[in-house]
């Protein structure tokens, strides 16, 4: 309810509203971001599984490798599978970063007070969206330096895969980033699956628990999947 | 009782301002806290100082006229607003911040008014129906069902008084036009504008400098009529439908 108005800037003239538009709507933004996260987290359920097989031991797991490779044959040719899967990841990456961004720029811009009275608002989740977006970022470009192009890992030898995670996890930096890049995934997925439900229209009063529940569960499941690897190594399990 | 108060101070909308100190004394607990700046601004006028100026109209909580965030909470501890907030919620000798709705969609006047005619825009864009004129017509000529017609009184219940965009980190609208475009989307008499109302709504509300949604939560908490949080998702749903269904 507005009782004072603004009188010099024709704001009681009634002017058409502005264009619609699907990209420039920051609905629209979130909805990309909503789909491009749903891709991602797609490819993680799917990642962290092949990641438990070296639990099977060091063939099963390099066999697993030398599968991705020639995924989709004899339909596609050596290693295409996997590109696709990678141009798709990358337009996924790129998509959520450069929504995020622009998002963010605007809601800094929308309150650009603060309020001097602060308070703790939102849970940890919430708030770490943007930071933990970043970590997450800078990890992967890590994640495929060392276990991708083998260009930081020592003792990498290519095309064994087994060896190479062992490597990784030997080494006290290999396991702080990673572990501490899991953590920040899992609270990325907390807010965010809960949210992109939201922004996509699924969410409602009654489905807001069982929502909640899979958020959480996928986050745990995940993250525990994922660290599983490096405590594997770490207590000798994995050699 | 005895307050200490810090209020937000500030000539004019191009003015730079402060939080400015003032004591106030003999505070009943029965006071609501409009009437005790009522109180504080009498003692500033026999003072012959400038009063502090700050929006109120109905004080029964339903006009959606009073706006302050009181110890960074929009309307203060209690789920309702400021003019239903009584001094019983606070203790002898308490220091209360009071500083106005933050979001540059809503620019300070002076002190603690701020202009929120950027809601009356996102009205004027598609919070409307079409009706036809002269009688009203037979009550029981549109049906609607009765699930249908408690979610449209639940989402009518918003007073437009602008909490959700202060208590919202990124000064987001969502909660408020979700709850005008909920309310009219339901009901048969908003079928006409389905579409277009959710689409124009959502664009003014853009355009006129509101930050975008990321679920925090904090709107549907400061809501003194408690406007559900899940209404955001019911709108995303209806614009998401808008889009597929209007050709640009």
């Amino acid at each position: 309810m507005a009782l004072a108005t603004r009188t010099d800037n024709g704001s009681a003239v009634r002017k058409p509203p502005p264009k619609r538009s699907f990209w420039g709507s920051t609905v629209g933004k979130k909805v990309v971001m909503a789909v491009s996260g749903l891709l991602m987290l797609g490819y993680l359920v799917a990642h962290v599984m092949g990641n438990l097989k070296v639990f099977f031991g060091p063939a099963e797991f390099n066999e697993y490798g030398h599968w991705l490779r020639t995924m989709g044959a004899p339909v596609l040719h050596q290693e295409w599978a996997l590109w696709i899967v990678r141009v798709v990841l990358l337009a996924a990456v790129v998509a959520h970063a450069v929504s995020a961004y622009q998002l963010s720029k605007r809601d800094i811009k929308a309150r650009p007070k603060k309020y001097v009275h602060q308070r703790k608002r939102a849970s940890y989740a919430t708030r770490t969206m943007r930071w933990g977006g970043i970590i997450v970022a800078l990890f992967i470009v890590w994640h495929i330096l060392d276990l991708t192009t083998l260009t930081v890992n020592e003792n990498a030898q290519p095309g064994r895969p087994y060896e190479n995670v062992v490597a990784t996890f030997s080494t006290w930096y290999g396991n702080v980033i990673y572990i501490t890049a899991m953590l920040a995934i899992g609270l990325h997925i907390r807010h965010g699956f809960w949210s992109a439900a939201q922004t996509l229209g699924v969410g409602s009063a009654s489905r807001d628990r069982a929502l909640k529940a899979i958020a959480n569960g996928l986050a745990l499941v995940l993250t525990a999947g994922f660290i599983a690897v490096p405590v594997a190594v770490m207590t000798g399990v994995v050699s | 009782m005895k307050l200490n108060l810090r209020v937000w101070r500030q000539r004019g909308a191009d003015a730079p301002g402060a939080m400015a100190t003032y004591e106030v004394d003999n505070i009943s607990a029965d006071m609501s806290f409009l009437e005790m700046l009522d109180t504080l601004n009498e003692e500033l006028i026999l003072r012959g100082e400038d009063p502090v100026a700050f929006d109120h109209d109905c004080r029964e909580g339903i006009c959606g006229a009073c706006s302050l965030v009181i110890n960074g909470d929009a309307h203060g501890p209690e789920r309702t607003t400021t003019c239903q907030l009584h001094m019983r919620s606070f203790a002898d000798g308490d220091t209360i911040d009071i500083e106005p709705w933050r979001a540059s969609a809503f620019p300070v006047i002076k002190d603690l008014v701020v202009d929120r005619s950027a809601f009356d825009r996102i009205i004027q864009a598609g919070g409307y129906i079409s009706a036809p004129t002269g009688a009203a017509p037979e009550a029981h000529a549109a049906p609607v069902p009765k699930p249908d017609a408690d979610f449209a009184f639940e989402h009518a219940e918003c007073i437009g008084c602008g909490a959700c965009v202060a208590a919202c980190p990124n000064g987001s609208a969502m909660l408020f036009t979700s709850a005008k475009v909920n309310h009219l989307n339901v009901l048969p008499q908003g079928a006409p504008e389905r579409e277009t109302r959710v689409l124009d709504m959502v664009a003014t509300m853009d355009a006129e400098g509101f930050g975008g949604c990321t679920l925090t939560g904090e709107c549907a908490t400061a809501c003194p009529k408690g406007i559900p949080l899940p209404s955001i998702a019911a709108m995303n749903r209806q614009w998401l439908r808008a889009n597929r269904k209007v050709r640009r």
